[in-house]
C-alpha cells in the first residue's frame, strides 16, 4: 500500500440529460504515492477538473460517478455517505482551487477561518489551534503572520490569498491535496512562488499532490509524473521527463509542439510556425468512436476509428494508442 | 520631412493617463479625503514601425491594456500625443483626419465570448465594419466580401449563417479577427488575443495571425502577459512595470540578454518545459499598489541591485540605438549584461 496513497480505477463520470447520458470522464485509472506530485494536464473539456471533483466528492448534480472506484489509503471513498465524506474532506484531502476568493469566506478574518478549520479536524484546544495557524501562515510564506491574522481576505493580494488557501488546505495535515489550476489566476512571478511552495510541501510532509492544470510549464517544473487527458480519457501517463521530452501519444506530441517557448537570440523557432493540431476538442455530445482523438490524429490507422485503445505500457509510460498496439 | 515609408506608423510621445478613483464627493467632504488619481500609464514614448510586431509585456496592473485603449481611442490620454501616420489623433483641430486615421486601425480583444454580440449572425458581425465604412456598394458585393473574410481566417462560408454560441473559443477568435480585418485596417491592436484559448488552439490563432500579417502587410501592437508567446511573435518588445516602460529592445536581444532587473526576473519566473524537476529561487515580493507607487524607481523594493539613488530618483528610459533601459544600475555600469 505504501506506493499508493490514492488509487483511481476505471473512473467514469456521467451527466444524465434528457437526450441521453453524457460521459465526461471515461475509464480513468491512476495512482499517486505519498510525497508524489501527479500532474494532470489537458485542454478545456478534457475532464481533468471533473476527475478531481469526483475524488473529493464534490461533483455537482446531476453529475455522478457511474462506474469505477476511488481508494484513499486502501479505503473506498466513492460510495461514502455525504456526512462521512465531509469529514474526509479537509481532514484527509485538502483542496486548492483556481480562484482563492471562492475558498475564503469574506466575512471572517483569515485567522478565524484557520482556527475554525483546525478545531474542526484536529484534537487541539483554541490556544493550540492559534499556534498551529501562526505556524501554517509562516510556512506558506506570509510575512508577519501575527499581524495578518486579524485581516479579512479582501485585504490580501491575489498571491497572498492563494497562500492563505494553501494554509487552509494544509491545516489538518491531509494526506492528499488536490490543486485545481492553483496558479492560473496569478501573475508569472507569483506563480513561480506558489509552485515552489507546493513542491516543498509535498516533499517535506510526504503529502500526495494531484496538480490539475492546463499549463505544461507548471507541470514540467512541479510534477513527478504526468497524466495527459483528452476527451475524458487518459491518453498518456508517465514520468514527467518522458512525457514532455519523448511523448509517445500523437496528441501529447502535438500538444508539446504547439506550446510557444521563450526563445533566445536567433533561435530557430522565433517567428516560425508553431506546430498545430487541426480542429478542436470534441464536444461531450459528439465524442468520436474508437480512439477519441482519431479525427484529428496525423498518424491514425484503420482500426483507430473502430476500436478504442486502452492504456498499454510503452517504455515505462502508459499510452492509449494503437501505434503501440501491434508490437505486443 | 521623412517620407511616409520611413515614418513610423504609430508614434507615442510622453503619453500618460490618469483615472480618478476618488471616493464620492460627499464622502470626500465629510472625511476630508483628498482626490485620488491613479496613474495607469505615464511618460510613455515609443514608435511602432510599419509591418512590424511590437509587443508590450507586463504583469496585471502594469497598464498594458490601457495603452491599447489609448491608441484606438477608447480612452483619451491625460498627457502626451499619439500620432498615427503623421496625424496627431489627439489634436482637436484635426478631428476629421483623426477619425479617418482611426478607420485604419482595429482591435482584437481577449475574450471571444464577450466581444461578439450573441444575437447577431456571424455574417452580420463580420459585415458591420464593411457597412459602417461603406466599403461595399451592393448587397451582393458585401456578401462576397464576407465570404472572402471568413475564408481568410479558415472558416467556411456556411459559418456565416450561424450564431457565435455555435462556435468554440478558437473559432470565435477567428470571427473576431475576420471582423477586425473587414474594414481593411493597416494596424491591429491585439490585447491578449490568445490568453483565453487552449494551447493547441492558441497555436492555430498565432499561426493565422502571422500568415495574415505577411499576406496583408499588417502592423501589430501585441499585448500579452505571456513571455513565451511574445518571444514567438514579436520583432521588438517593450516591458512595462507599474505604468511605465522599463525596457524596450529587439526581441532577439531582449530574450538573449535582458538588462533591466525586472525583465530578468520575469524571464526567470517563466516555467519552462526544459526545466523538469528543476529547483528555482523564486522572486520575492509582488507588484506594489499603483495608488501608492514607490518613490524613485518603482521596482526598487523588489530589486536586488537597488541603492539610495534608485529610492530617490526615477530613472529615465534611455540608451543608445534600438535598446533602451530605465535603470540606474544599468546606466552606471553596476549591472552588466546578463550572460
Amino acid at each position: 500500500m505504501s506506493g499508493r496513497l490514492l488509487e483511481v480505477r476505471g473512473l467514469q463520470v456521467e451527466f444524465p440529460t434528457r437526450r441521453g447520458r453524457l460521459v465526461a470522464v471515461d475509464g480513468v485509472s491512476f495512482s499517486i504515492a505519498p510525497g508524489e506530485v501527479l500532474g494532470v494536464v489537458g485542454e478545456s473539456g478534457a475532464g481533468k477538473s471533473l476527475t478531481g471533483m469526483a475524488i473529493i466528492g464534490l461533483l455537482e448534480p446531476p453529475g455522478r460517478i457511474a462506474a469505477g472506484e476511488i481508494l484513499l489509503e486502501g479505503e473506498r471513498i466513492d460510495r461514502l455517505p455525504p456526512e462521512r465524506m465531509r469529514r474526509i474532506r479537509g481532514r484527509r484531502i485538502g483542496a486548492i482551487f483556481q480562484d482563492p476568493l471562492t475558498s475564503l469566506n469574506p466575512l471572517y478574518t483569515i485567522g478565524e477561518q484557520l482556527v475554525e478549520t483546525i478545531l474542526t479536524h484536529l484534537d487541539v484546544d483554541r490556544a493550540g489551534a492559534r499556534r498551529r495557524a501562526f505556524a501554517l501562515l509562516a510556512e506558506v510564506g506570509i510575512p508577519a503572520p501575527e499581524s495578518r491574522f486579524s485581516h479579512y481576505p479582501h485585504q490580501f493580494s491575489g498571491g497572498m490569498r492563494q497562500r492563505v488557501v494553501i494554509a487552509l488546505a494544509l491545516a489538518a495535515e491531509p494526506r492528499l491535496v488536490i490543486a485545481d489550476e492553483p496558479t492560473t489566476a496569478l501573475d508569472v512571478s507569483i506563480q513561480a512562488q506558489i509552485i515552489t511552495l507546493l513542491k516543498r510541501l509535498a516533499r517535506e510532509h510526504g503529502t500526495a499532490v494531484m496538480l490539475i492544470t492546463h499549463d505544461m510549464g507548471v507541470i514540467a517544473e512541479t510534477a513527478d509524473r504526468v497524466a495527459v487527458m483528452y476527451a475524458g480519457r487518459i491518453a498518456e501517463i508517465g514520468p514527467v521527463g518522458e512525457v514532455i521530452h519523448a511523448a509517445r501519444h500523437p496528441y501529447t506530441a502535438g500538444l508539446m509542439g504547439s506550446i510557444p517557448r521563450v526563445v533566445a537570440a536567433g533561435g530557430a523557432q522565433h517567428r516560425g510556425r508553431l506546430q498545430q493540431i487541426e480542429g478542436s476538442m470534441p464536444r461531450l455530445t459528439a465524442i468520436p468512436g474508437g480512439c477519441a482523438f482519431h479525427p484529428r490524429c496525423p498518424r491514425r490507422l484503420a482500426r483507430c476509428s473502430i476500436e478504442r485503445p486502452e492504456p498499454m505500457p510503452v517504455d515505462g509510460n502508459q499510452v492509449a494508442c494503437w501505434l503501440y498496439g501491434e508490437q505486443r | 520631412m521623412a517620407s511616409s515609408a520611413e515614418r513610423p506608423l504609430l508614434r507615442l510621445r510622453g503619453v500618460g493617463r490618469d483615472f480618478d478613483v476618488s471616493r464620492p464627493w460627499l464622502n470626500r467632504a465629510l472625511e476630508r479625503a483628498p482626490r485620488q488619481l491613479l496613474r495607469a500609464v505615464d511618460e510613455l514614448s515609443f514608435d511602432v514601425r510599419r509591418g512590424e510586431t511590437l509587443a508590450l509585456v507586463g504583469e496585471s496592473g502594469c497598464g498594458k491594456s490601457t495603452v491599447a485603449r489609448l491608441i484606438v481611442g477608447l480612452y483619451a490620454p491625460s498627457r502626451g500625443t499619439v500620432e498615427f501616420d503623421g496625424i496627431e489623433l489627439t489634436d482637436p483641430a484635426r478631428a476629421a483626419d483623426a477619425r479617418a486615421a482611426r478607420r485604419r486601425m482595429q482591435m482584437i480583444f481577449q475574450d471571444p465570448y464577450a466581444s461578439l454580440d450573441p444575437r447577431w449572425r456571424v455574417r452580420d458581425i463580420v459585415a458591420e465594419p464593411v457597412r459602417v465604412l461603406g466599403l461595399a456598394r451592393t448587397r451582393a458585393e458585401e456578401r462576397a466580401r464576407v465570404r472572402v473574410l471568413l475564408a481568410q481566417v479558415g472558416l467556411a462560408a456556411e459559418d456565416g449563417d450561424k450564431f457565435p454560441h455555435e462556435f468554440s473559443g478558437g473559432q470565435r477568435q477567428r470571427i473576431s479577427i475576420a471582423r477586425a480585418l473587414s474594414g481593411n485596417p493597416e494596424f491591429l491592436v491585439c490585447d491578449e488575443p490568445t490568453s483565453a484559448l487552449d494551447v493547441s488552439v492558441q497555436a492555430q490563432i498565432l499561426n493565422l495571425m502571422s500568415e495574415l500579417q505577411s499576406r496583408l502587410g499588417l502592423t501589430y501592437l501585441f499585448i500579452s502577459h505571456n513571455l513565451a508567446v511574445v518571444s514567438h511573435v514579436a520583432d521588438r518588445v517593450g516591458v512595462m512595470y507599474l505604468g511605465r516602460l522599463v525596457e524596450l529592445a529587439e526581441a532577439a536581444d531582449l530574450f538573449a540578454r535582458p538588462r533591466h532587473p525586472y525583465t530578468r526576473m520575469l524571464l526567470d519566473a517563466v516555467p519552462r518545459l526544459e526545466a523538469t524537476g528543476a529547483r528555482r529561487t523564486p522572486v520575492a515580493g509582488e507588484v506594489p499598489d499603483p495608488l501608492a507607487p514607490p518613490t524613485g524607481c518603482a521596482f526598487h523594493p523588489r530589486c536586488p541591485h537597488a541603492n539610495a539613488r534608485c529610492v530617490a530618483e526615477r530613472p529615465a528610459l534611455e540608451g543608445a540605438g534600438a535598446w533602451r533601459v530605465a535603470c540606474h544600475a544599468v546606466s552606471e555600469g553596476r549591472l552588466g549584461p546578463s550572460a
